[in-house]
Formats: C-alpha cells, sequence, structure tokens
C-alpha cells in the first residue's frame, strides 16, 4: 500500500517465478475441476477495492497464461455493494469473483449472490485459517468465500504524545477512560481518541465484551442491545461522550489523517490493518506510534474482537466456477497470498500468523517494533459466536441517525441503541424477516 | 452654486432613481456583493493554495496560505501519471461526453427550437406542454427510471447510457424556442423564400447566424452540466475506463477511507484543479455571446 503502483508492478513481475512454484505446491490441495479449468483458461472479472488484488492478478496469469484476470474497482464500501446487488438481482453484468467483508457476507448468502465452494474443495481448507475469519465466509457446511485478510483488534498508540503528557498505556477500559480525562486535562487540544459514531467500532467493541445484540438462524433475526455486552460498552462511552473527551472528527476524513499525523488524536483502538494506513496515510508521524494490547474488561482472561476484514466469493452467477476458485485459492492460501502478506496485508492464515518471520518483523515505522507479536495474539484471542445482521450494511448505514445523536445532543447512547434496535426491527420485518 | 432652500429638497429624490446613465451606489448592495463574491471565491483560492502543496504540507500547514515547498507541477505530473495515467482516461471521456452530449443536445436544441418557432404543425401546443413540463422534472428523478430502461437495452456501462441521456435538454430547447421567436424576423424568412431559398438554406445561411448567441448559450449550460454530471454516470457505469472526471476524483477520495487504500488527497486537490480549468476557459471565451444572447429581445426596438 505504500508503494506507488509501478514500482509494485514491477517488483510483482520479479516474485512470478516464486509465484509459480507456490502454485504448484497448492494446487494439490484443490479438487480437479478446478486445475482443469486453469489449464483450459479462459476470461475472470474480479470486483475488488483492495489494491494488492491487482498485482495477484498479474502474478496469477504469469502462472496460467491460458488466463486472463481483469480486476475492476467499482468503488469503496457501499458503491460495491449497491453495483454487486444491482448485478446479482439483474442477473448479468457481475463478476465472476466479489471482494465481500465478513460483516456482509450473509447478505450476500441469503440473497443467493454467492457459489458454495465446497464442491471445489474449500471445506478442507477450514483449518488454514483463523476461526474469525472462517466464520465470517462459511455458515453451517457451506463455504461461501476464502478469508483474504483480518482485523483483529489492538490499540495502536502516538507514544511520542503520551510520553509528552506522561499518560500510561491503558490496559482495561478503566485505565482508557482515565487516560482520555488525564491527557484532556494536560492538554485541550489532544484527544485520546476520535468519534463522531461509528457502527464498526461500536458493535466491535460490544463483541470483545462478549456481547451477542444480533442472533442469526436462517431467516429469523434477534436485535437486541438490553444484553451486558452492549451494556459495558455504554459505560465505558457514555462518560467518553458527556465528558466531551473524544474528537469531534469522523474516522477516515483529511481532518482525521491530519490528526493522527500532528498529535490531536493520540491513540486508535481499530484492526490489525491499520498499520498499512498509518504508514500510508501519516508519513510524518514516522518513528511515533506504537501498538499494545485492546484494552481489557476484567481480568477474567484475555479477549479481543475483529473489526473489518474481508474475503472472496464466487458469484453464483458465473459462468467460469471452477476457475473463479482456482483464482481464489491463489488469491487466498497460494502464492497471491504470499505476495499481499509481503506487502502488509495482515492474514488471515494461522500459518502466517504464527510464522516467526512474520511475528518477529520489525517495522521502522513503529520504532522497529514487532507490531506482530501483538496482532497474532490478538487474533488468537478473538471471542468466538459473533454474528452480523443479515443486513448489516444497511444497519450501519442508518446507524448514525440513532445512536449517531448521542454524539452531538442530549440523547444518551442507550436511548440511541433502542432507536437503532427499533428502526432495524422494522426493516428487518419488511425484507420478511422472522424478528424474535 | 447659489441653492435656495427649496430647491434643495427635491434633488437628493431625484437621485433616488436609479438608471444606467445615471446609477445609485447602495452601501448595502456593495457589501452584500462584496460577501457573495468572497463566498465564491475563497474555495476557488483554497483549491489553487492547496494544489500546490504535497500531502505532507497539506495537513500541517495554514490552509489560506503556500506551504513549505511549491509542489504544483510535481502534483500535476503525478495526478496524470497514478495508476497508470487513468486520470487522462478519465479526462478523455469526459471530453467525449461533452462533445457527443452536450455538441448533441445543442444541436438538437436549435434544429427544435427554431421549428417550433417558426412553424406551424398539428400538435404544437402540446409539445409547447411536455417541454415545459420536462423542464420541470429534474435530471436526478429521471436517472433511476432511465436506469432500468437502458439496462434492458442492455447498454448500461457503455459509454452510450451517459451520451444519450445527455442529448435531452428541455430547457435548452424551450430557450432556443424562445429565443428563435425573438431574433429572427418572420419577414427575413419570407423575403428568402421570395428570393428562391430552398428551406435549408434558409435555415442555413440566414437564421442560423441570427441564432448564433441563443446557440452558444445552450452550449455553455449543457458542456457545464455535462462536464459537472455525477449521478448519472455513477448509476450507469461500472467500468472505471469508462468513468468521467466527476466520479474518479470521487475515487480517488473515497480510496483514503478503506483498509489497504492509499490516502492521496493532494492528487485529488490538484485533479479537482485540472478539472475546472477547462471549463474556466471555456467560460472566459463563450462569455460574451452569452451575455449578448440574454439581452437580445429585451427592448422592442
Amino acid at each position: 500500500m505504500i508503494h506507488s503502483p509501478s514500482p509494485r508492478r514491477r517488483w510483482a513481475a520479479g516474485l512470478s517465478v516464486a509465484a509459480v512454484a507456490a502454485l504448484a505446491l497448492s494446487a494439490c490441495s484443490g479438487g480437479a475441476d478446478p486445475d482443469e479449468a486453469a489449464a483450459e483458461g479462459g476470461e475472470l472479472t474480479v470486483w475488488a477495492w483492495d489494491p494488492t488484488i491487482e498485482y495477484v492478478a498479474e502474478a496469477y496469469e504469469d502462472a496460467n497464461p491460458e488466463v486472463s484476470v481483469e480486476v475492476v474497482n467499482v468503488g469503496t464500501g457501499n458503491d460495491h455493494y449497491t453495483a454487486l446487488q444491482n448485478a446479482a438481482s439483474a442477473g448479468s453484468g457481475g463478476p465472476d469473483l466479489a471482494q465481500v467483508e465478513y460483516q456482509a457476507t450473509t447478505q450476500f448468502i441469503l440473497g443467493e449472490a454467492l457459489a458454495d465452494l465446497t464442491e471445489f474443495g474449500a471445506g478442507d481448507l477450514a483449518d488454514e485459517f483463523a476461526p474469525g475469519p472462517w466464520a465470517g465466509v462459511s455458515s453451517d457446511e457451506a463455504v461461501y468465500g476464502l478469508p483474504l485478510d483480518s482485523g483483529p483488534m489492538a490499540l495502536f498508540y502516538n507514544e511520542a504524545v503520551f510520553d509528552e503528557h506522561g499518560i500510561e498505556v491503558p490496559e482495561t477500559w478503566d485505565d482508557y477512560l482515565e487516560a482520555a480525562r488525564d491527557l484532556q486535562e494536560a492538554d485541550p487540544d489532544v484527544y485520546l481518541t476520535n468519534d463522531t459514531g461509528d457502527a464498526g467500532l461500536t458493535t466491535s467493541i460490544m463483541w470483545q465484551a462478549g456481547g451477542h445484540p444480533f442472533t442469526v438462524d436462517g431467516t429469523s433475526v434477534g436485535i437486541d442491545f438490553g444484553d451486558e455486552g452492549s451494556q459495558r460498552f455504554g459505560e465505558v462511552w457514555q462518560p467518553m461522550i458527556d465528558e466531551q473527551l473524544l474528537a469531534p472528527i469522523s474516522s477516515w476524513s483529511d481532518e482525521w489523517y491530519q490528526g493522527l499525523g500532528d498529535g490531536t488524536i493520540a491513540s486508535l483502538v481499530i484492526g490489525a490493518w491499520m498499520p498499512g494506513n498509518l504508514e500510508g496515510g501519516v508519513p510524518d508521524a514516522a518513528g511515533d506510534w506504537r501498538v499494545a494490547p485492546m484494552p481489557q474488561w476484567d481480568d477474567a482472561g484475555f479477549a479481543t474482537a475483529e473489526q473489518g476484514g474481508s474475503g472472496m466469493s464466487v458469484m453464483s452467477g458465473s459462468d467460469h466456477q471452477a476457475l473463479a476458485y482456482d483464482f481464489l485459492e491463489f488469491a487466498a492460501v497460494g502464492g497471491g497470498k504470499d505476495l499481499r502478506v509481503d506487502d502488509g496485508v495482515f492474514p488471515a492464515t494461522t500459518a502466517d500468523l504464527e510464522d516467526p518471520q512474520f511475528v518477529e518483523r520489525e517495522y521502522e515505522y513503529f520504532g522497529g517494533q514487532q507490531i506482530n507479536q501483538v496482532l497474532s495474539e490478538s487474533s488468537a484471542a478473538v471471542v468466538d459466536g459473533w454474528d452480523y445482521l443479515p443486513y448489516q450494511v444497511y444497519a450501519n448505514t442508518v446507524f448514525n441517525d440513532s445512536v449517531g445523536q448521542a454524539f452531538v445532543s442530549g440523547t444518551t447512547l442507550e436511548e440511541g441503541l433502542a432507536g437503532w434496535q427499533d428502526t432495524l426491527r422494522a426493516y428487518g420485518e419488511d425484507q420478511g424477516f422472522t424478528i424474535e | 452654486m447659489v441653492a435656495t432652500p427649496t430647491l434643495r429638497v427635491p434633488a437628493p429624490r431625484r437621485s433616488r432613481l436609479s438608471t444606467p446613465s445615471n446609477p445609485r451606489r447602495s452601501p448595502l448592495l456593495t457589501v452584500l456583493t462584496g460577501v457573495v463574491l468572497l463566498y465564491s471565491l475563497v474555495p476557488l483560492f483554497w483549491l489553487l493554495i492547496n494544489s500546490t502543496k504535497n500531502q505532507r504540507d497539506l495537513f500541517s500547514t495554514f490552509g489560506l496560505w503556500f506551504g513549505s515547498e511549491f509542489s504544483l507541477f510535481e502534483n500535476i505530473g503525478r495526478a496524470l501519471t497514478y495508476d497508470d495515467g487513468i486520470f487522462v482516461r478519465w479526462l478523455g471521456n469526459t471530453v467525449l461526453y461533452v462533445v457527443a452530449g452536450a455538441g448533441g443536445a445543442t444541436l438538437l436544441a436549435v434544429l427544435g427550437g427554431y421549428a417550433l418557432a417558426k412553424f406551424d404543425f398539428p400538435g404544437k401546443k402540446a409539445v409547447f406542454a411536455v417541454v415545459i413540463g420536462a423542464v420541470a422534472v429534474p435530471g436526478t428523478a429521471l436517472a433511476v427510471p432511465t436506469f432500468w430502461m437502458f439496462s434492458a437495452m442492455e447498454l448500461t456501462d457503455t459509454p452510450w447510457s451517459v451520451i444519450i441521456p445527455s442529448l435531452i435538454s428541455p430547457f435548452g430547447l424551450y430557450l432556443m424556442w424562445t429565443f428563435a421567436n425573438q431574433a429572427i424576423p418572420g419577414d427575413l424568412m419570407e423575403a428568402a423564400r421570395i428570393d428562391g431559398a430552398s428551406e435549408f438554406r434558409t435555415f442555413w445561411q440566414v437564421c442560423l447566424p441570427l441564432l448564433a448567441p441563443g446557440t452558444v448559450t445552450v452550449l455553455l449550460f449543457t458542456m457545464v452540466a455535462t462536464w459537472n454530471n455525477y449521478f448519472l454516470p455513477l448509476i450507469m457505469l461500472r467500468d472505471p475506463d469508462w468513468y468521467p472526471l466527476t466520479l474518479g476524483l470521487n475515487q480517488w477520495n473515497s480510496q483514503a477511507g478503506t483498509a489497504g487504500g492509499e490516502a492521496i488527497f493532494d492528487l485529488v486537490l490538484t485533479g479537482s484543479l485540472l478539472t475546472i480549468i477547462p471549463l474556466v476557459i471555456a467560460f472566459l471565451f463563450l462569455q460574451r455571446f452569452w451575455q449578448s444572447g440574454l439581452a437580445a429581445g429585451g427592448v422592442k426596438e
């Protein structure tokens, strides 16, 4: 992500020999069908916003001269899903493969837009992946995609700012709240973190707290923010809002990048893919940032959650499913995956997560810290059993209509969550789900 | 110089009447106009200044003045070459959509407006009603039905899906219609016909030159509309190779919002600057035609 495309391409071409070898090794694990399809050749269209997919495709083409792969960026996040949904319902114009975030997979499974990959042998790959990402692409016995990356959460903090104001790295959420207060007292221009209402962050913190606000069983859906995990989120975040300890800056805006660079925003609790974004978007702060474990709820045991991360799926409308699967395998567990991990993508494969070379890698940007130690440990401690709604994409877009109000007006988080719950129940019923 | 008190009283009253030869100055109006001027120029100024900064300065220096380095030319070079020069491709697409879409829309408006103004035929009133109705319907409201229609014809995700809807400009047609009504004296057409000119020649050699100011006005309007069009290409196009600049720049901007995406705010700004330059040039060149066009027919001579 840090490289500009042209050197990356040259570099990818140089590695294509290694990619061929890696493919030859991984080929035996797949069924006979995909291999034959790859030898026979054809054309594939891939919809993805991740820039690394582009050079994975080039490496794959080098290894399979009969195949041509076109990677199209149809938009980021919601734009991408809208396009995918339109193509799926129109029955034409869609890709053979599409990148899908774990939080959006259920929606497309229920829409029957994704092909079941067990017939190509995808079921045998279960042990290759960390449980969190694997749960994100599989459902009962069926497998609807392969994980590309994962986002176990950690605390990213600006050590220079922490040191300047004598702030200790918070280990629990209580410490975290305290640190936020101390920092504001030391310098009113500096905030521990920013938040203007972020559905992804909110649900991930509930997840870590052991909350299960969403339960999904086929087409029957339960939504309840009354459980203990969701309550705990409010216990930390409500005081943060009341005491104005959160920087009023929306994540991913230019102001946000600016705040991360000039020390206005001193830390983030965020997914393991963040190093690439920091290195690329905040080059000024090189050497200042460090990674620490996610703040904990109590001493009961180390627990974390996932945030973001995506897999890739073969579309059920594709005419080249076997070939598409062959490419997917290359991108998720074959040579393509190696290229991506080398480029800084945080892997979903256990072999990589435990590989000493990966774990002990030192990052100059993080002052030489072996940040993957922290991130890999987080990956192993993700609380299992979390469900996203079958319409999570929609749910996240209406988050700020209700919960977001708590950040800007007098309503409380609890009232906001109750409002979100009502909206989501009503929408679910409209969509034909049974709401419990 | 000797003025009696009785003469002094009506004097200021007379000066209250504002005429072109004796304009009245109003401090309030001047201030208001000044505010509006600032309001419209500050963003442009900001864009100009910040296009000269690299990403580092963009985040760390004052927004309304230059940064420590002047990187405008480096930024332009990078914007034009980033991602295999996709920006140039988007620029080419936009030019294609403008030439084919806005050019075609203007041609149709001129032909249609002329016909409606100068010929009598059954159903003319119905056409008038439809055109007036169409002016009132915003293009955004029609975008989704248009999408379904083009989807059924399998034209989505092709340049045709952007060009064809751009060809229709009810406002342009209405403008040309009124303009032709007033700019072309019926006697002149009659004289041409009596002299033996064919209908085509009457139009081409006698009327078209008279329509020039109106034509330029419509061209300018449709050009700006097509150049800035965002929503129509957004729903029609999926393949970034066919994006116009508006969509492309937005894609660059949202790139910063994903895990693994590269934040290129400096290129988004420089790209935006490059995008508005052709429009500014078009305005400067066509402005005098446009102004004379608006005034035509305003006063009976």
